[in-house]
């Protein structure tokens, strides 16, 4: 709960001009960890993925994964950065129990690639994000506090360290500040990460997933009085690590320094926590407080120098980017960027993608990923990827449709099988007994019994009221529990009744 | 002590004990003995060892004189290790409190190839805390004494591995050197003791005072011993990214070569910032006269000399304990009490910051409090550029003045650099613990070296008020072997002038009335 004044949003925009920035902590989906042969596999027993390396034993030495600085560039290239020609890491001194080593071996005034920009789009309008670098470093290990309520430090009997996350590389993409997006502020800073996520997505250098926290974001919001020269001190949201909440966190603090403001009072350069049950901030360490981290370059590491030809290649065989791909697909599937933005914001183009790829006609396969299955996710609260259906099976579904085996209710209750895991749409199809009934005797003996039933109706369609016809189709549907194919069972019972 | 031979096989060199053990006259359980028996009768005084394990180390060596394969030539000799290098399962503190009771759970790159080579660990020895000082007065647990004259400092931080090889506790040891942690207790104790270039030993396992510095060396009875042993650590090692993907010269060659005493053709630069012409101020005349015999012995062999400036020389010291610190305060932060080692006010009355603040100020000593202070400061934001940032500009100029000597450009130049090891032969203990610049000042001649990353080898050089002198060769990076080569003449030389080795005098001292040097 929050006890911070909030100013309208809109009202914020009348007197206020936001200016938002990122840094984005990526961790890499290699096998090994940066600086020793250690796993990086999610989920495994606390500290049972460490060495005498990456638990900063007297006397260890780092090595760096090739892998990891191979895969930074690629992110760098990708975001059109200047790959440098030589570089170092560099020790950020600090003391905590989650650092192993006294300090978090990371780079410093020697990124590796910088100067890189990104295009995103809001509601049919391109905001470019200029990349100021992209370095790599090595994550923290784990500090679970045990005995409080919250889980945080304060009221905790004892604290516990897991340092299998201690070491796994990390890449950190900080954009410069973005002025200019106003009203879109919080909605440029949600599209920036969701971009940058589907970039890396087709890179394939993270598995990209926030609920493990391979992507988080710290978040700088600032507001300057509309006209004002100077841009407003900032607050650092730290990491937030949704999608939603990147754009929420935004929001919120651009209605909570508006209050202050308009109070006359002065924002305090800090980092804040993000509360995603209550979409609010609260304070975390000032910055004015700031620790010295004293860096200087690695001295255990030698320095990097990626060999131009080297780096030619790699740009070479960059995979087809996010908006290459969608300005490709959107002309396939012949749809218009409003469209795609909406998939876009779905999460739904790569699914949608592998669903025409699996056979199914493009707006079916839309129809389907935007429509019922939006629906179910929603209803869920999950994303879409995390549906138990594959675009295989969508593909599957959509053509047992096409092919008249099913109409749109029955496939909506084969996906229920599908989803409670019951098979395939056509195993589904058959182990429910869900396919369309033909003009079987079972059919005919239903729709005579409609007949039989309700004498009243047919006397009416007999007598010229054709549209009354309906009634009698839902009583045959209703009979047959929708396995019926509504335009046969119409046809039979005109044939029958206005014979 | 005697074996069948008639030999003290603590006075051998390991060189011959390594032909005895060959040929089959002595096994490795009685030199293994002999050594322990030594350790057992002396080091209650002398202070050598930090760690030592006799059942351990008669388990090994029987182990080996029963294993039926060629282990090579160091199979069965035992070899003591300064307590900075990593031992699986074996204590190991790099002489501080905050590491007591720590038993590491890996072997560094040294021991393990040291075990891989068959060798028998006797013990760790005792060092400066975290190699930092001159005189191992600075480590936490205990004073060593040096065998020449037992009031007095075995140099430092390497003088526990000093102290047990000049006093027959070791045929030979692993040192450290930093700024002249080999090179400075080898020269006061009348031992051989080698500073490898820089990356050609792996540190990996290497407890770090300062990574741009550190390397790990042999010191040993004589040049050849030196080179056995460097050559058993030395090499490339993937798992030390400083480590040089390049083949060690084959060093006991050049040393054999070496002792037959021809140096015709080898130019040899006397540097006059250290102790030369204007820069006397501190050396012992002793020292000097020693090395002038020297130089004058290294002409007669057929060494062509010359005086050589190298003016960057004279910052050495203070881009040193510039560098060094910072680094120290960085490597040093990882003992917080949190996984290992000491951990002092967990007792639920104080919080995290406090644990860790008890933690160090118990667990470090002053003068490694000294040098992570000195480091935090210069490495602070506004400080950086005027401290660190200058001092690694000092070391481009050392390092460019030692490759204008060597000619690397121009190819006019001199094949090593010579100059006397240290200022001073070994000062009484205590004479310099309150004036930790004088103690500083015992590195003047080893810095260079280290700041440029080049090898450099002490060989004794004579006696000075019966106190052993040291001369230093200092060679290009990776041409290792040149220093063994001088060395070796020199050493031979010297030995055949005097009729016995160098270190006899201290057997012979020991033994009987004392004999002019």
């Amino acid at each position: 709960m929050s006890s911070d004044t909030l100013v309208d949003f809109d009202e914020v925009l009348t007197r206020y001009e936001p200016v938002i920035g990122l840094e984005t902590h990526v961790e890499l989906g290699t096998a090994s960890k940066m600086f020793c042969g250690c796993s990086t596999t999610f989920g495994a027993e606390p500290n049972t993925q460490t060495c005498p390396v990456c638990l900063g034993l007297p006397g260890s030495l780092p090595v760096a994964n090739a892998a990891a600085i191979e895969a930074t560039i690629r992110i760098g290239l990708a975001l059109g950065c200047r790959i440098a020609t030589w570089c170092r890491f560099a020790r950020k001194n600090y003391f905590y129990p989650d650092i192993p080593k006294g300090f978090q071996t990371s780079q410093y005034d020697e990124p590796l690639c910088t100067a890189g920009h990104l295009d995103v789009e809001v509601d049919g309008e391109t905001y470019r994000v200029e990349i100021e670098r992209v370095h790599l470093e090595e994550d923290t290990g784990k500090n679970l506090h045990v005995g409080g309520a919250t889980g945080r430090i304060h009221g905790a009997d004892h604290s516990l360290v897991d340092y299998n996350r201690a070491g796994i590389p990390l890449v950190e993409i900080v954009t410069r500040p973005i002025p200019g997006t106003g009203a879109k502020a919080p909605e440029v800073a949600k599209a920036y990460v969701t971009e940058l996520r589907e970039i890396l997505l087709a890179l394939g250098v993270s598995e990209v997933r926030m609920e493990q926290g391979n992507l988080r974001s710290d978040v700088n919001t600032s507001l300057s009085p509309i006209g004002s020269l100077e841009w407003g001190i900032r607050t650092e949201t730290k990491n937030v690590n949704s999608l939603r909440s990147v754009e929420r966190s935004v929001r919120y603090e651009m209605r909570r320094q508006a209050a202050v403001l308009d109070a006359g009072e002065r924002i305090l350069q800090e980092t804040r926590h993000f509360h995603e049950d209550t979409g609010s901030t609260s304070p975390g360490r000032s910055k004015e407080e700031a620790t010295d981290y004293r860096y200087f370059p690695e001295p255990d590491l030698v320095p990097i120098a990626p060999d131009e030809e080297w780096v030619e290649k790699l740009a070479a065989a960059l995979p087809e980017l996010p908006a290459a791909r969608r300005a490709r697909l959107s002309e396939e599937w012949g749809i218009s960027p409003t469209e795609m933005a909406w998939l876009v914001n779905a999460g739904a183009v790569g699914l949608v993608s592998e669903t025409v790829a699996a056979g199914a006609p493009p707006a079916d396969a839309r129809k389907w990923w935007l429509g019922e299955l939006a629906r179910r996710a929603n209803d869920a609260g999950v994303d879409l990827a995390a549906l138990a259906v594959t675009p295989q099976q969508v593909a599957e579904l959509v053509g047992l449709v096409a092919a008249g085996t099913i109409n749109d209710q029955l496939a909506r209750q084969v996906l229920d099988g599908v989803l409670a895991g019951e098979g395939d749409p056509a195993a589904v199809v058959e182990s429910r007994g869900l396919a369309v009934m033909g003009e079987s005797d079972e059919l005919v003996a239903a729709v005579d019994a409609a007949i039989e039933g309700n004498p009243d109706v047919a006397e009416k369609v007999r007598g010229g009221k054709v549209q009354a016809v309906g009634a009698l189709v839902g009583a045959v549907m209703k009979t047959t529990r929708g396995k019926a194919d509504a335009a046969t069972v119409k046809r039979m019972l005109e044939e029958r009744l206005l014979a | 002590m005697s074996t069948p031979a008639g030999t003290d096989l603590t006075a051998t060199d390991a060189a011959e004990l390594g032909r005895l053990l060959n040929t089959g006259e002595v096994s490795s359980t009685e030199i293994t003995r002999a050594y322990l028996d030594r350790i057992a009768a002396d080091d209650g005084e002398l202070g050598a060892y930090l760690h030592v394990d006799p059942d351990a180390a008669l388990a090994r060596a029987a182990e080996l004189d029963s294993s039926e394969g060629d282990l090579g030539a160091l199979a069965g000799l035992p070899v003591a290790l300064k307590d900075v290098v990593v031992t699986e399962g074996v204590p190991t503190t790099s002489g501080s409190r905050i590491l007591e009771g720590w038993r590491p759970p890996y072997d560094a790159t040294v021991a393990a190839r040291l075990k891989a080579a068959g060798t028998v660990l006797l013990g760790k020895t005792n060092m400066d805390e975290f190699a930092m000082g001159s005189s191992t007065e600075n480590s936490a647990y205990k004073v060593t004494r040096n065998p020449w004259d037992r009031d007095r400092i075995p140099g430092g931080s390497s003088g526990g591995s000093s102290a047990a090889v000049a006093g027959g506790l070791a045929p030979w040891a692993i040192g450290t050197d930093t700024g002249g942690s080999i090179r400075q207790p080898a020269a006061v104790t009348g031992l051989v003791g080698h500073k490898p270039t820089y990356g050609s030993v792996s540190r990996f396992g290497l407890i770090a005072f300062s990574s741009s510095l550190d390397q790990a060396g042999p010191m040993a009875r004589t040049v050849l011993d030196a080179a056995l042993l460097h050559e058993a650590i030395g090499g490339h090692d993937p798992l030390d990214s400083t480590s040089i993907p390049a083949p060690l010269p084959p060093l006991a060659e050049c040393a054999r070569r070496g002792a037959e005493g021809d140096l015709s053709g080898v130019r040899i630069g006397v540097v006059r910032e250290l102790g030369g012409e204007g820069h006397a101020e501190g050396y012992e005349p002793g020292v000097l006269a020693r090395f002038g015999e020297a130089v004058a012995l290294l002409e007669s062999l057929g060494a062509e000399i010359r005086e050589v400036s190298c003016p960057a020389f004279d910052l050495a010291l203070p881009a040193y304990y510039l560098i060094a610190p910072s680094e120290a305060s960085s490597n040093l932060a990882r003992f917080d009490g949190v996984r290992y080692g000491l951990r002092v006010g967990d007792d639920g009355s104080h919080d995290l910051d406090e644990v860790m603040a008890l933690t160090r100020e118990q667990g470090f000593g002053p003068e490694v409090k000294r040098r992570i202070i000195l480091g935090t400061y210069a490495l602070s934001s506004g400080y950086y550029e005027a401290y660190y940032g200058q001092a690694q500009k000092v070391r481009t100029l050392i390092s460019r003045d030692f490759n204008a000597a060597f000619g690397i450009d121009d190819g006019n130049g001199v094949d090593v650099l010579i100059s006397p090891t240290t200022p001073t032969v070994a000062f009484p203990i205590g004479s310099r613990t309150d004036d930790p610049i004088a103690m500083y000042a015992a590195d003047l001649c080893t810095l260079p070296a280290s700041l440029a990353g080049v090898p450099a080898i002490s060989v004794p050089c004579g006696l000075s008020e019966g106190l052993p002198v040291g001369l230093q060769v200092m060679a290009p990076a990776l041409a290792d072997d040149r220093c063994y080569r001088v060395a070796a003449a020199l050493e031979a030389a010297q030995d055949a002038a005097r009729g016995h080795r160098f270190l006899d005098q201290l057997v012979r001292r020991a033994a009987g009335p004392e004999e002019p040097a």
